[in-house]
């Protein structure tokens, strides 16, 4: 009914200068569980108000965890939103009381999710897995599998399902954070690596790594100093001289 | 000392090897010391406590104990001389003033009077000149009197006056005399200084004879360099270089060159698998740092550089050889596309193969077959070295290429700022600025001269600089580039940290503009291909492997925002973003390591290349919208322009300027872009082939080319792309193995035997880090601080008592003498008056 922009900028501040202000909050429910349903950013805006709704007014909200798994999709590491998003999904998640197949079918897609994710959303998601596998120990078989089948010519995982319980996530394993390990970005090599290890018992803190941006990691590491430069030693021959050069096969100095 | 006063603190045990400060104490004598010092300080303070004048003593030493008397009185003497030195009676007008006496100095009288009395011994004994009395017994009178005798007349007038006269002539002449001084003193500095003046003159004039005894003229202030001193130049640095080549035979040099190749090498995986990140910092990681401080690298980039100041001329002598040669290479080349031979043009064509040869073969040092090839690679290396030195001497002799030398002044200064070193280089052709480079460089190599080295590091900078304003020129420079990369790579090769640092000023820069320009429009554009050179050149100079690089990581995250945060809205965009992806590719092509933003790039890359329809079965991501209206930006239909289509290499300077082109030309540059992603795509599945989710991440891009993508369109030549790609795609295996955590140390189960503490220091607990045992130490300080300081006040209290005691004590004996004394002399008055009644009633 509204365009999409206005729509966005009335969910961003619904859930802190109009819910608190109405009499009968309920009275949302509608418009909220309509713009949850859409999907994309407005289903990620939705979210903040739906969760005051269900926190605080009894709002009962059926397959809310199915609806939230299916929000999940490459987007999500990539919008302006994904702060905000990943606050409340670690609001969602922090409950102890969940099953484990439905955390694990969570961990096995955002670390599929993240295979397409730059470095920043990287660094603040590997966090946030180990955080989940330290809330729900049963979901550590997906990083720690002493007696499975030797050798699997598929990932027993199914992406495309939309039932969590469906998934089969729990006969998975995490080989995305395993290939996350050779990440060009030091630190999430440092961080994916954590997983190796068994995990230790204190949770990570990650409010500080939500907001974290591209321009932020760049700052850092300009601003490191190294004691010595290591040097390039192969001899160049002109700009694309080195030995299998790509671009002398496809560009020219033209 | 008394037995009696002597107090024994008796040990229980005998502990071997403890030291004990308090086993015998001597109450007596610290109680007096300590009473001592009380009446010293506290009673002090004690008596005086009402009282708020003070009395200090300012002499000097008054309370220093270490001072003997004597001293002490040498010591004040002096510090009065001292005070008093230089200063001086303010109605004091003539500092050194004699004494005088009717204006005469009393001391030249004195000097008169000895040698007249000296005389008068002789001449009449005991008798004084009339004069001379006069002048010491008149009182001054005698003087007036005689002057009186000699003006009779206004003898009562003058009387009173003269004495005041003879003041004031007396101050008046005083005063010239100073001023007099004065004058003198200036004069005499005045002379001094122009001494010194004349001096400096004349000795500068011989300082700036002595280094070349020829030139005498003054007016030369630059030493125009002539021939000899290059030639002496050259020979020195001959010189050092020879002997090593020397004394070295080819096999050593081959094994030598092996050694520190494979060296390099190993530091290299060292650094890529980032393990002792923080051991190996101590030491230098790279061997031609030392090679440096020598002064003189027989590597062979030094060698390539003479070749290409040789190389000036060669190309004008032998163009027509130079061409030849090309299109033989060309010929030979043609099934790889290269332009190889065109970068190498300078070069002699004999010597490039083997040249060629040399390159490749430095990192497969493998086989001993290949090193034997190196080796040979090596000998002809040298071969082309003394081929040189011949061609040098035919050239030395040939005037025509005298008068071509003679362009370009042997010596530069290096360039101040940026503005000269362009004017430097402004006009030149390549070569000449090659040359002029070079020669800035040997003529002001770091061990030449002190500053030498920051002035080069400058140098960096501003090469740098320059290269990127030749890459934003309307029509880039890009050959002249390709030859400035090698002297770039020299320089950085010298001054690792200057070349480290100017490019990550360059990247911080630009990735300052890029965050600016996405907080005020919430999207970026692609920066200009200078950026994209800079990125190239990092690659070149900087090893890209490393698991952290000061320089490299930046780069990396900053080319990672370029492919996630700038908008496709161009065909300029989609080569520039392509470009991109190779320099990751580049990047990584030796680590490996896993890039996702070059994986979502190349998929959007495909997508729009599609005709527009919604998306089935994979997901686009930032920048690419899966609608929107920079679809189909890659979309080819004009059938015409899909069979003339030729796979070309896709010039740079397209990126700048591509309005001109026509549409054919237009559509061939798409499908050249879309070659490209192909044969990225396939490069990408063989980099990352042994990634463990391998297919997860391809899966979008080959559900992308199985199904959407409309092959049979496609002119032959892409299909071939098409499916080398696909082929590389499909035929890896599935292969997926349960993680399995890696084992922990097992914690080792609690046991009963002693736990071994090593004891450094007896009395001092051992248990706690440094930290803890620091803190405990602390604490038990200030506890026994604290008892001292209790017991010192105590003790301070008790003294005070006794003495108030003592006083009060005093006070009432006194009193009490007194009370005696009065009642004893009441008693006395008594009895006498008594007595006297008595008396009185006797009588």
């Amino acid at each position: 009914q509204l365009p999409t922009a206005l729509y966005k900028k009335v969910l961003v501040i619904l859930h802190d200068s109009i819910l608190p202000y109405m009499n009968e909050p309920t009275l949302m429910m509608d418009f909220l569980t309509v713009a949850y349903g859409i999907g994309g950013a407005i289903s990620l805006l939705a979210l903040n108000g739906l969760f005051i709704l269900i926190h605080q007014h009894n709002l009962e909200y059926p397959d809310f965890y199915k609806k939230l798994y299916s929000l999940l999709d490459p987007s999500i590491y990539h919008v302006k939103y994904r702060a905000r998003f990943f606050h409340l999904a670690d609001l969602f998640l922090s409950s102890s009381h969940l099953p484990a197949y439905l955390v694990a079918a969570f961990i096995k897609r955002l670390s599929r999710l993240a295979l397409t994710a730059p470095p920043e959303s990287l660094l603040m998601v590997i966090p946030f897995i180990c955080n989940l596998f330290r809330r729900h120990p049963a979901c550590k078989v997906l990083v720690h599998r002493p007696n499975g089948p030797e050798d699997m010519s598929e990932d027993p995982y199914i992406m495309e399902e939309e039932e969590p319980s469906e998934s089969r996530a729990l006969e998975s394993s995490l080989w995305e954070i395993q290939s996350l390990q050779n990440h060009y970005h030091p630190d999430v090599v440092k961080a994916a690596a954590v997983l190796n290890q068994s995990l230790s018992e204190i949770e990570d803190d990650i409010s500080g790594l939500l907001e974290l941006s591209a321009y932020e990691l760049f700052d850092k590491e300009v601003k490191k100093s190294a004691v010595d430069v290591p040097l390039e030693f192969e001899q160049i021959r002109g700009l694309f001289g080195k030995k299998n050069d790509i671009f002398a096969e496809h560009f020219t100095l033209d | 000392s008394n037995p009696f006063e002597v107090k024994v603190n008796r040990q229980k045990f005998n502990i071997l090897g403890r030291k004990t400060k308090n086993d015998v104490g001597l109450p007596g004598v610290s109680r007096s010391k300590a009473i001592k010092k009380r009446t010293q300080t506290l009673l002090k303070e004690y008596k005086e406590r009402e009282k708020a004048n003070v009395f200090k003593d300012k002499r000097f030493g008054e309370y220093n104990t270490k001072i003997s008397p004597e001293e002490k009185m040498i010591r004040r003497f002096a510090l009065e001389r001292q005070q008093n030195y230089g200063k001086k009676n303010i109605y004091n007008l003539n500092e050194d003033e004699e004494l005088t006496h009717y204006g005469q100095s009393l001391a030249e009288i004195e000097k008169l009077n000895d040698i007249v009395d000296s005389d008068s011994d002789t001449e009449e004994k005991g008798t004084l000149s009339a004069e001379l009395t006069a002048v010491h017994f008149g009182g001054g009178g005698g003087l007036l009197r005689k002057k009186a005798s000699s003006g009779q007349q206004d003898e009562e007038e003058e009387k009173p006056k003269s004495r005041k006269e003879l003041i004031e002539e007396m101050i008046a002449k005083s005063k010239q005399e100073k001023q007099e001084r004065q004058a003198r003193r200036e004069s005499a500095l005045e002379l001094t200084e122009k001494l010194d003046n004349d001096w400096k003159e004349i000795q500068s004039l011989i300082v700036r004879k002595t280094p070349k005894s020829e030139g005498n003229d003054k007016e030369v202030e630059k030493p125009k360099p002539d021939e000899y001193d290059m030639i002496v130049r050259e020979l020195g640095f001959e010189m050092k270089a020879k002997p090593s080549v020397r004394m070295k035979t080819e096999e050593e040099l081959a094994k030598e060159e092996q050694a520190r190749l494979q060296k390099l090498e190993a530091d290299r995986l060292r650094r890529m698998r980032g393990i002792d990140e923080q051991e190996n910092k101590k030491k230098p990681t790279h061997v031609s740092a030392d090679d440096l401080a020598d002064g003189f690298i027989l590597d062979k980039d030094d060698r390539r550089l003479l070749s290409y100041k040789d190389g000036k001329i060669n190309l004008e002598n032998e163009e027509g050889e130079e061409k030849d040669a090309e299109e033989e290479e060309e010929e030979e080349e043609e099934e790889k596309e290269d332009d190889k031979s065109e970068e190498e043009s300078e070069e002699e064509s004999a010597n490039e193969d083997e040249e060629g040869d040399a390159a490749d073969s430095h990192s497969d040092l493998e086989s001993d077959l290949e090193s034997e090839e190196e080796a040979a690679g090596n000998k002809e290396q040298k071969k082309h070295r003394t081929k040189e030195n011949e061609s040098q001497n035919v050239e030395e002799l040939d005037p025509k290429m005298k008068a071509a030398k003679s362009e370009l002044p042997y010596t530069f200064a290096v360039p101040e700022s940026y503005e000269t070193f362009k004017s430097l280089l402004a006009g030149r052709t390549i070569e000449q600025q090659l040359t002029i480079l070079e020669r800035i460089q040997k003529c002001n190599h770091p061990s030449l001269a002190v500053g030498n080295k920051a002035k080069l590091e400058k140098l960096v900078g501003f090469l740098l600089e320059y290269i990127g304003e030749l890459a934003s020129l309307d029509s880039p420079e890009l050959r002249t580039i390709d030859k400035l990369v090698l002297p770039l790579y020299n320089l950085c090769q010298m001054f690792p940290e200057a070349a480290s640092d100017s490019i990550k000023f360059i990247l911080r820069d630009a990735a300052h503009d890029m965050e600016e320009v996405i907080e005020v429009k919430g999207r970026a554009t692609f920066p200009g291909l200078d950026t994209l050179i800079y990125l190239k050149i990092t690659s070149l100079l900087f090893p890209t492997s490393d698991f952290w690089h000061p320089v490299v990581t930046p780069a990396f995250i900053y080319m990672s925002q370029l492919l996630t945060k700038c908008r496709i809205t161009t065909l300029q965009d989609v080569i520039k973003g392509l470009f991109v992806c190779c320099l990751f590719l580049e990047y990584v092509s030796f680590s490996k390591r896993f890039v996702p933003e070059l994986i979502n790039f190349l998929l959007g890359i495909l997508h729009i290349s599609l005709p527009k329809k919604q998306a089935q079965g994979y997901t686009v991501v930032h920048p690419f919208t899966p609608v929107g209206k920079n679809l189909e930006l890659l979309l080819v239909c004009d059938k015409q322009d899909l069979e003339s289509w030729q796979k070309q290499n896709l010039p740079l300077s397209t990126v700048t300027r591509l309005k001109e082109a026509s549409r054919t030309e237009m559509n061939h540059i798409r499908l050249s872009c879309l070659a490209l992603c192909f044969d990225l795509i396939k490069k990408c599945a063989a980099l990352y082939e042994s990634l463990p989710s391998f297919h997860e991440i391809m899966r979008p891009i080959r559900i992308l080319l199985t199904q959407h993508v409309p092959v049979n369109e496609y002119p032959e030549q892409l299909r071939e792309w098409y499916h080398s790609a696909l082929k590389e795609l499909e035929n890896k295996v599935k292969h997926y193995t349960p993680l399995v955590c890696e084992k922990k140390k097992p914690v080792p189960l609690k046991q009963y035997t002693p736990k071994i503490v090593k004891v450094l220091e007896f009395g001092r607990k051992q248990a706690g880090s440094k930290k803890e045992q620091e803190r405990k130490q602390l604490i038990q300080r200030h506890k026994r601080e604290l008892k001292g300081a209790i017991r010192e006040i105590r003790k301070d209290n008790q003294f005070l008592a006794r003495t108030q005691l003592s006083e009060i004590m005093e006070r009432d004996a006194a009193r009490k003498r007194k009370v005696k004394e009065l009642l004893g002399s009441l008693a006395t008055q008594e009895g006498e008056w008594k007595a006297m009644k008595r008396k009185k009633g006797k009588n």
